[in-house]
Formats: structure tokens, sequence, C-alpha cells
């Protein structure tokens, strides 16, 4: 599979650089904005705002 | 085929997805956003499921459904459910012998600054539910725990209206976690911070810490206290002895890695297998 290596930020619209090695469900930080993000999918990269906190979370 | 149930991917989930990949090990994710649970039906597909979902309450149903589908899960959903709840968890470890600090449980605002009083300050208060350091509060005066038992019961859903109070622990600027797999303790780290909330979620720093006997022994009684897993037990180093604080079943690990060295992807992996192999043999 390949994929884009950057993607942008829903935040800010920046490019967002991307690792090959790219999980669904992986958490990133917009370098620009700081904003947490969350890949939505890999093939095309999506990537949302990730989801805030919850009470419940937790290891 | 090992299922694994997965909320975000964190380093470890990187860590753990890259081991099965590299060991060409069949697994299937299970995302939390799209699976469904068909009450009734055996799962048949997994023959174990590893479970890093970081929502107590999905972990918790997913790992009942799929033990009640007779598919074992690491950890059991028996063990989650005591792990996930402070509550429950420093009642296992307390009814199994083992030292907690002195902890006391109410139900009311009245009988919880009752409780604090007697108990001496300053004291912690701890929602029964939650993680990295989540909502916690040193209380060093009666002013302030009047304030926060109020703030609490009004502000909070109604499990904040369950009062956990617990003695503070004047440990040294770190405490401990150590890992326990299966029957072995594999590893231990400090977690130091500046700040009394050591969590390495917050500002710990992970550093070496030599697994002695104590913490060996100590960390393998209070799993097996709780029904026995992939577990992670944090103690605190209190001037009488080393005490169980708390006990992860989901735990993060990116900071002992850091510290140790060890490959707990590597050794998580191989107790899941383990677990998906003698469930087989006796079924």
């Amino acid at each position: 599979m390949s994929i884009a290596m950057t993607a942008t930020c829903p935040e800010c619209e920046a490019r967002v650089k991307l690792t090959p090695d790219l999980e669904k469900g992986e958490i990133l930080q917009c370098t620009d904005c700081g904003a947490e993000l969350e890949v939505a999918e890999t093939n095309p990269v999506e990537l949302r705002l990730a989801p805030e906190e919850e009470e419940d979370w937790g290891e | 085929m090992v299922g694994v149930l997965c909320s975000r991917v964190r380093v470890e989930e990187k860590a753990l997805l890259e081991t099965l990949r590299r060991r060409a090990i069949p697994f299937e994710r299970l995302d939390e956003d799209q699976v469904q649970f068909r009450l009734g039906d055996p799962h048949r597909r997994y023959s174990v499921v590893l479970d890093r979902s970081v929502h107590h309450g999905r972990s918790l149903y997913a790992l009942t459904l799929l033990n009640a589908a007779g598919v074992p899960t690491v950890n059991m959903a028996q063990v989650a459910q005591t792990c996930g709840d402070k509550i429950l968890t420093s009642a296992a470890v307390a009814a199994a012998g083992l030292p907690i600090p002195r902890t006391v449980v109410t139900f009311s605002r009245d009988s919880a600054l009752q409780a604090i009083e007697e108990m001496g300050y300053p004291v912690v208060l701890k929602p029964m539910v939650g993680s990295w350091g989540r909502l916690l509060a040193k209380i060093n005066d009666r002013d302030a725990a009047e304030a926060i038992l109020e703030h609490k019961e009004t502000l909070g859903s109604y499990q904040h209206g369950i009062f956990y109070i617990q003695e503070y622990v004047a440990k040294p600027e770190r405490d401990i976690r150590a890992i326990v797999i299966g029957d072995e303790t594999i590893g231990a780290i400090y977690r130091a911070a500046d700040h009394w909330i050591t969590n390495t979620a917050r500002t710990g720093r992970a550093l070496p810490c030599p697994v002695t006997p104590e913490i060996d022994r100590l960390a393998r009684a209070a799993a097996a206290a709780v029904g026995g897993g992939a577990l992670a037990v944090d103690l605190l180093e209190h001037p009488d002895g080393l005490l169980v604080n708390e006990i992860n079943y989901t735990m993060e690990f990116r900071g002992f890695v850091d510290g140790t060295g060890i490959d707990v992807a590597g050794r998580l992996i191989d107790y899941v297998l383990q677990v998906g192999a003698n469930h087989a043999a006796v079924a």
C-alpha cells in the first residue's frame, strides 16, 4: 500500500508529515498548530481531530 | 487468529502490531468504532483477544462479551473490572493481606469530611475510575476538604459522590512501576517527578529500578490478588515498606521500555499466544 507522505491538518490546513508505517487510529500532532490528530484512513490518508479525553480513559 | 481491540493507536499499539507482523502471526484489529457483538454468537474467529482500548467502559463490555462467548482475553473481564475501579482494586489487594495505604470509602460529604479529619492531613481524594493522575486531589486542610467535597458532589457524576479517601504517602519523589506478565515480574522502573503525581503520562521520568525480592514478591502477589494476567503494579515507598497503590490492566509501557530496554511488546505477545494455546488445549 502506498501512501502520501503528507496530509492536510483539518485544523490549520498545514501539511503534516507522515511516516510510511502509518496505522489507522494512530495519533499525530500537527507541528504548525499543535492540534492532536487521528489517522481516520490510510489509503488515501485522511486526518481528523482526535477525540477529547473522556472520563473513563486510562491504562 | 489473534484479535486486538483498539481505540487509539499509540506508541504501544504500534509496537504490538509491528511485533505481530514481524513474527507473521495472523491477527485482526477490532476497531472500537466498528466492532459489533451479536450476543449468543460464538466468536470462533479469534483464539484470543488482546485488549488495548483506552475506554474502561467499552473495554469491560467487550471483554465480558468475548469471555461469555468462550474467547480468552488479555486481560480477562473480571480482572479489568477490578483494576478499572480503584475501590475494587484496593479491596482485592487488602483482602489478599497485602499492604495498601490507609483507605476509607464513604458515600456522603459529611462522612467523607469526618473520615478525612480522623485520618489527618494531608489526604488524597481519588476518583474511582480514571487514570493518568486525572482528578486526583491532595487535600492539605479542612477548608480545601470542604470545598473539594462539595465540588465533587455537585459538579460530578454520581460516581464522584462516592469518596475514595487515602492517606498521603510521604514517598521519595518517585513511585515504582513493576510489570507482571503471567507468573513473572519482567522488570520495574522508578517514575520520578517533582510533582506528587508521578505518572509518566504527566511529568514522571522513567528510571531503571532493580527488581528486589520484595518488589518481585509484592508485585506478583498483587497481580494474583486481582486475578492475574499482564498487569502494571504501581508501588509506593512508605517509610515502613512498600505499599500497593494501583494496578493497570491495559498498561502503557513506552517509559518502561526507555527505562529498562525490555521488549514489553514482545513479552506481551508471547503471553497472549500462550493464553490462547492454553485455552485451546483445555477446550
